[in-house]
């Protein structure tokens, strides 16, 4: 089935507690060399029938209203992986 | 009798407390359900807190696209009193209703804890009960209450007074500004963050200097809209 990817991050000049959290952690660990980490959603839509221009736009339109929130996030991505569908069956 | 409906939406843990609120405050409580297009003509409604939809997605935010939530915008445009609280003020957010959003705790754990807030706009529906700079103290249990907006918009909500209440002390989950509470620019919907609905009975509330669990500063939200509403009758 085919399968739109739309990605969703916190917004650069926000503070992200959760990436803060698993940075602190990494380097709990001895990783010095991490400088930093964000953590963003990534939503994987399968649809039915081909994708078309007016389906990628309702997903786009989906993505900038219900996705995300764009008083914190941004979406940095949508791209369609057509291989994710021989890779299905 | 004044009637305040009290929304209940799959992982709401609040509901019953105000609707005890509402009673305590002396209206009469109607249970609403997210999944109905019915507010049962209620004169206000409260959207309580809670972890609607196990915060999936974000907080508030598929609460917010509920059916019940299409009848609450639709009121809260005609004037109707709306008081989110917790998770409610996230839902008010994603529904746009209110400015601003909500974000994980700056320190990234769970607070709770009695806090001290001062009211700065008594000319909302819901706060018309306390005095200019009247401070009080009600619990405060979230993770995600990180109040943010761009500066732009902090600005104007500061300007047209529409920050309804502001942490006093230390800044207990990095909200911006430290703002705790914010209503739109016709006062009729109001977004807090703290618990009023947990301070409205004397043996049940915050410790005071005068006896230990006394303090009921959260019931003047709920007087505010019962005395808003007899005024307007």
């Amino acid at each position: 089935m085919p399968t739109i990817v739309v990605e969703v991050m916190p917004k650069a000049e926000l503070l992200d507690p959760q990436g803060k959290a698993v940075a602190s952690a990494l380097a709990r660990l001895g990783h010095d060399q991490i400088a930093g980490v964000r953590v963003g959603k990534r939503f994987e839509i399968q649809v039915d029938g081909p994708v078309d221009d007016n389906v990628l736009a309702t997903v786009q339109e989906l993505a900038d209203e219900v996705l995300s929130n764009q008083v914190i996030e941004d979406v940095v991505g949508i791209h369609y992986e057509p291989e994710t569908e021989t890779a299905a069956q | 009798m004044t009637r305040i409906g009290v929304v209940t939406f799959p992982g709401s843990l609040d509901d019953r407390d105000a609707q005890r609120a509402v009673r305590i405050a002396g209206a009469e409580p109607v249970a609403l359900w997210h999944g109905d297009h019915d507010l049962h003509n209620v004169d206000a409604i409260v959207l309580p807190g809670g972890f609607s939809y196990g915060d999936y997605l974000r907080c508030g935010a598929i609460a917010s696209l509920s059916p019940i939530m299409a009848d609450v915008i639709d009121a809260a445009g005609r004037g109707v009193p709306v008081l989110g609280i917790c998770n409610g003020f996230q839902m008010l957010t994603e529904a746009r209703l209110l400015p601003g959003g909500l974000i994980r705790n700056d320190h990234g754990s769970f607070i709770c804890r009695d806090q001290r807030l001062r009211v700065e706009n008594t000319n909302t529906a819901w706060t018309g009960s306390f005095e200019a700079d009247q401070e009080i103290v009600i619990p405060l249990k979230n993770g995600e209450g990180g109040y943010i907006a761009d500066s732009e918009t902090l600005d104007r909500i500061e300007g047209e007074g529409q920050v309804v209440v502001r942490y006093l002390g230390t800044n207990p989950n990095g909200s911006l500004r430290d703002i705790a509470g914010v209503t739109n620019d016709r006062g009729n919907v109001v977004g807090i963050m703290p618990h009023p609905e947990h301070a409205v009975e004397a043996g049940f509330g915050p410790d005071t200097p005068a006896a230990m669990r006394s303090g009921i500063d959260g019931l003047g939200f709920f007087t505010s809209v019962i005395e808003r509403m007899l005024a307007n009758a």
